[in-house]
């Protein structure tokens, strides 16, 4: 069985490119709740809704059809990437609600199990109670999750915070996306699929664990929109932009072999269209290709003080993390420089 | 000989399919340039990058409307050996049908009224152009030939098969001996090595 066989997109890469989002959004109000801290307004990872003085709830979902045919690994994903949106604002998961699309007769009852149990592991990984959730049959399968964390509102880490003098240390490699169109070509290699499996995986928990012993500045993940499309989002501040240094970007395997044979996804199109005015430097085809990869349960992106940033990077890789340098904050507010 | 030309339609197909389409067909070859229509920006973008990967020359005809046809012109004569190490050929590309290969020997289908058999082979042809799944070649041989000759009544359905990515072949000892050869006017000519070649490489359907 072949799970995405029943899809037409994959992963996050069926995302609404953020244009179009942009343009659906605009113009949308609701009311100003004293409690209200983070909306679909911004671009935060998540909503904020405040419950206390030093408690607030976080709130995101997020679904999609599946990336890889185990449905095992895929509800793992699934839950990986829910989760992410939670650890990109520092907070910690508590429940989880389930969305489920299955295409009952197509493929039968035992994936679907298969897809709940990965997620749930992933879950319960996490120490998040999942509540339950809400099925509807669909001719393409989708699973996601509903997931809501706490954070002390005062201490979440927002993604447009940046500071001058920072660095960027980037948690997961990039290319899942390409990986993906590969492995639909039925030409991945071996090596490329495992390592984009492991990655999807893994949950970033033990990061933003590391992540939250040190003065973070501002902190997001990487998914969707991609590397730059996120890092746009980081640089929308007041105070400063951000550069990416391509030559300190984590590549899954045999990626830029996959984006020069044409396997490039759609929504890399969309994601260049949508964010490619904020981008300077080196806009070469082989860079936009990587950098706006749609990555599904991509890493964590945090700036932190240029002091603090061998450190944690040393702590990160210490649990385990593979973490790398790939940039610094400063220049333009609103600019991402590609050098 | 004039250069040939191989069409592919792949409007509507998601990523990757026109790239793992163009690739299959660049491995199999048998034409100078391969001709791919698509109309999504995206599968444009990505035909312009797999040609240049496959050493070809690359072309693009903007249509207008999104729709653009990409041009691919082998050099040398085997399409990069980069690819098929990189990334050997799947099986089964969706799009086509069990049957490679589809024989008409005809230009009717089946014994005892003539225009009973024409208008079943007309049926057929047209209900090709309308298939989901359609062969990879179909074959003319004996009066089957004449289906593909200029004034036949399936001649139309036959060209839009072609863009559909099927080859279509004329037997070119049959084409001479109706006095035909010069008359044409959908496909390539080709011989009995050609034609047995074809019909022992995989499943064939014979009608006719």
């Amino acid at each position: 069985m072949k799970l995405t066989a029943h899809t037409r997109f994959s992963g996050c890469g069926a995302k609404l490119g953020p244009g179009v989002l942009e343009q659906a959004l605009c113009g949308l109000v609701q009311p100003a709740y004293p409690e209200l801290l983070a909306d679909f307004s911004g671009s935060e990872d998540a909503g904020l809704f405040r419950l206390g003085p030093h408690q607030a709830l976080v709130q995101t979902v997020d679904f999609f059809p599946p990336i890889v045919d185990d449905p095992h690994l895929f509800g793992r994903i699934a839950a990986a990437n829910a989760l992410s949106d939670l650890y990109a604002m520092g907070a910690r998961p508590i429940t989880a609600l389930a969305l489920v699309c299955h295409p009952l007769k197509a493929l039968g009852l035992e994936p679907l199990k298969a897809m709940l149990a990965g997620g749930l592991a992933a879950l319960t990984e996490a120490g998040c109670a999942l509540l339950g959730g809400h099925s509807i049959e669909d001719p393409e399968p989708k699973l996601g999750y509903a997931v809501t964390g706490l954070v002390d509102p005062d201490r979440a880490w927002r993604n447009n915070t940046l500071e001058p003098g920072g660095r960027l240390i980037l948690t997961k490699p990039i290319g899942t996306g390409l990986v993906n169109m590969a492995l639909r070509a039925e030409c991945a290699s071996p090596a490329a699929r495992a390592a984009a499996e492991t990655t999807m995986a893994t949950l970033n928990k033990v990061a933003a664990e590391v992540l939250a012993g040190f003065p973070v500045q501002a902190c997001t993940d990487v998914t969707g929109f991609g590397l730059a499309g996120h890092a746009a989002e980081m640089a929308m501040g007041d105070r400063c932009g951000l550069s990416l240094c391509m030559a300190q970007v984590p590549l899954l395997p045999e990626v830029q072999d996959y984006a020069a044979m044409g396997l490039i996804p759609e929504g890399t199109y969309r994601n260049r269209e949508g964010r490619l005015r904020f981008l300077r430097g080196d806009l070469s085809a082989a860079n936009l290709d990587l950098l706006f990869d749609p990555q599904t349960s991509g890493g964590l992106l945090a700036a932190l003080p240029a002091a603090e940033a061998e450190a944690a990077l040393a702590a990160l890789q210490a649990a385990g993390v593979p973490a790398w340098i790939v940039g610094e904050t400063g220049g333009a507010p609103g600019f991402v420089q590609i050098v | 000989m004039s250069p040939t030309c191989r069409r592919l339609d792949a409007r509507g197909l998601p990523c990757p399919q026109p790239v793992i389409l163009a690739r299959k067909a660049l491995a199999e070859g048998g034409f100078d340039t391969l001709e791919i229509t698509v109309d999504e920006a995206a599968s444009r973008e990505n035909l312009l990058k797999f040609g240049a990967y496959a050493k070809c020359l690359v072309e693009a005809v903007d249509e207008g409307g999104g729709l653009a046809r990409i041009c691919l012109t082998p050099q040398g004569s085997a399409p990069a050996p980069a690819l098929a190490e990189v990334c050997p050929l799947p099986e089964g590309v969706p799009g086509v049908g069990p049957a490679e290969v589809v024989l008409l020997s005809a230009d009717g289908i089946g014994q005892g009224d003539p225009e009973l058999a024409r208008l079943l082979m007309r049926g057929f042809i047209y209900t090709l152009t309308e298939a989901e799944l359609v062969p990879r070649r179909l074959l003319l041989m004996n009066s089957g030939v004449r289906l593909a000759v200029e004034g036949s009544e399936s001649l139309a359905n036959l060209q839009k098969l072609e863009t559909r990515g099927v080859e279509v072949l004329a037997c070119g000892t049959c084409l001479e001996f109706f006095g035909l050869t010069s008359r044409l006017a959908v496909g390539g000519m080709t011989n009995m090595y050609e034609i047995a070649g074809h019909l022992m490489e995989g499943p064939t359907l014979s009608l006719g």
